[in-house]
């Protein structure tokens, strides 16, 4: 297997595909960006998919080509983690919409210019109807799907869509539908890129100018939501940014507004405009109980699959409520699950943070599961 | 069964039968589930509401979710499981009547056990002392402890009567040890009951 070209970091795919797609349109061909770490043993028993959130990428665990920075679930994805490229065989794929490498709108169309605002928008289920294309490629058959956040509602879809492929499910930080907040939120950050002149209705690929500030301003909001509000007033407070006294004027006077500036302006380096349009109506549009006739438990009848659930005390943005909506569904199709709140201060983004319950909680239900 | 499970507990696992399908409601660290998985190879799922435990018992790879007697066992099916354990939980309950049916809707049969407060020396430190008791089964203090619904061996089975549900079985403990029907209300500290509903 060392010399599978398919195999290792940085990878990407071409599939023929088609892909037919939920809103109708089919998809043909299809690239995948994506990394795997680890071997496929024998029996090909020991794959683990991870699902990433809705500004991840591929590099779970390895530096992240335009940042730098280490892959972005190293506490849970690495030697001596709960997902173990030792014992595991980990895929994580850049999903369908994205702009690291997989089809999406920055990239290239059959008539050789971007997609823009052509390409098709998107569900969940199609992007995991993407990653089990790839996982054929793979000849990866069972697995076992771990994400948080955006990642945990395509590991809800995969056990939905594929259950005779999905042998155990985490979910972190989730939910199986979003609700009017998620969806308002989303929308706040969509009237921002696309009320920002440089948009031009998405078509500014070839200016090399894009909506760099309507974009930074939805990650600020959306940022926002990613902590708690105890979480802010630890770090931050009222606290002034390198002065002594407020400014009387509109620079950044206090900590908070400096880091979501920072985190804004940061964000817009490594991630599309349009992108972010298009995987935040992925996401709005998730509901997998609408899905299976109205009742979410009618996504999980008969399923073999093993479930783990996670939710944080701090997390508003995807509260507990909504895991135990799923827990609920879960018993009542007689599926095996578990389910915990774990308490941590950083709200949503908990999930990508150092909790070491979480780990702890990963590691003994995979290994549970034989992994 | 390991010795090390709590004794109540160990009455428990000996009477399920190998194979089951059972719901430990209260199931704490998952020790009773672990000993029914690993000895009699019982699908065991539990229902917890401290986190750490939770966080405990799925560490050891027990499907246990987090949740409170007294309101998720309602999305439960009917008869989904053999057994419906509820071990030391009763008293706890905010509707301990309530919690009881629920238990004999979901599993076939059902243990419940739970202290016994007409124990003598729980009378005894009433009766003499005046003061709330606080025993090895009843070890907290009256403004500390989680048993909110105090209930004796004579109140459980004249609860059963009143509604009709069959005692298939009965144990009875004092220190650790089994101890006769005959005045169990009087010399045991606890007690544990297998009941269904009538057919």
């Amino acid at each position: 297997m060392e010399h599978d070209e398919r195999f290792g970091h940085a990878r990407s795919v071409t599939l023929p595909g088609p892909l037919a797609l939920d809103g109708g349109q089919s998809l043909a061909p299809v690239t995948i960006a994506y990394e795997t770490y680890g071997t496929l043993n024998a029996d090909r028993s020991n794959a683990v998919l991870v699902c990433h959130a809705l500004t991840g990428d591929q590099h779970v665990a390895s530096i992240h080509p335009t940042t730098g920075k280490p892959g972005w679930w190293t506490r849970m994805v690495g030697p001596g983690q709960p997902i173990d490229p030792a014992r595991h065989f980990i895929v994580c794929a850049n999903v369908l919409g994205s702009c690291m490498g997989s089809s999406g709108p920055a990239m290239a169309a059959a008539d050789g210019l971007p997609f823009a605002m052509r390409f098709p928008v998107i569900t969940i289920r199609d992007m995991v109807r993407a990653q089990a294309m790839l996982l054929d490629h793979l000849g990866v058959g069972t697995i076992t799907a771990v994400g948080g956040s955006m990642g945990g509602m395509q590991v809800l879809e995969w056990a939905a869509t594929y259950p005779t492929r999905v042998r155990s499910a985490v979910v972190i930080a989730s939910a199986a539908r979003h609700s009017a907040q998620n969806i308002a939120f989303h929308e706040v950050g969509r009237q921002a890129i696309m009320a920002d002149p440089k948009w031009r209705g998405g078509d500014y690929y070839a200016s090399d100018d894009p909506p760099a500030a309507g974009l930074a301003v939805a990650r600020m909001a959306a940022h926002i939501t990613y902590l708690s509000e105890a979480g802010l007033t630890e770090k931050f407070g009222r606290r002034l940014q390198k002065r002594e006294a407020v400014g009387f004027g509109f620079d950044a006077d206090f900590q908070v507004e400096s880091y979501l500036r920072h985190q804004g302006i940061s964000f817009v380096d490594r991630f599309d405009a349009n992108s972010y349009l298009y995987i935040t109506r992925a996401m709005d549009y998730f509901d997998l109980a609408e899905e299976h006739g109205g009742l979410l438990a009618n996504a999980f009848r008969q399923t073999a699959t093993r479930f783990c659930l996670v939710s944080f005390d701090t997390d508003w943005l995807y509260p507990t409520r909504e895991s135990r909506s799923i827990v609920q569904a879960l018993n009542a199709a007689g599926a095996a699950a578990s389910f915990v709140e774990l308490s941590s201060p950083f709200g949503h983004d908990a999930f990508l943070l150092d909790v070491p319950q979480l780990n702890r909680v990963v590691d003994g239900f995979l290994r549970a599961g034989g992994l | 069964m390991p010795d090390t499970l709590r004794p109540d507990l160990a009455i428990i696992a000996d009477h399920v039968a190998p194979g089951s399908r059972v719901l430990d409601v209260g199931c704490g660290d998952g020790a009773l589930m672990a000993a029914l998985r690993d000895h009699a190879h019982v699908d065991a799922r539990g229902i917890e509401i401290d986190a750490a435990n939770v966080a405990t018992a799925v560490a050891r790879g027990l499907s246990v979710v987090q949740g409170d007697a007294d309101v998720d066992l309602a999305g439960y099916p009917s008869g989904a499981f053999d057994y419906a354990i509820l071990s030391q939980t009763l008293q706890t309950a905010r509707a301990p009547d309530r919690v009881l049916e629920e238990l004999l809707r979901i599993g076939r049969r059902a243990f419940v056990s739970f202290p016994n407060f007409a124990y003598w020396r729980v009378r005894m430190s009433l009766l003499w002392g005046g003061r709330m008791p606080v025993t090895r089964t009843l070890p907290e203090a009256w403004y500390a402890t989680p048993n909110i619904h105090h209930v004796t061996i004579d109140d459980f089975r004249a609860f059963l009567k009143e509604r009709g549900i069959v005692t298939e079985g009965a144990w009875f403990l004092s220190g650790d040890r089994l101890t006769s029907a005959a005045a169990a209300n009087f010399r045991a500290d606890h007690a544990v009951f297998l009941i269904r509903r009538s057919a």
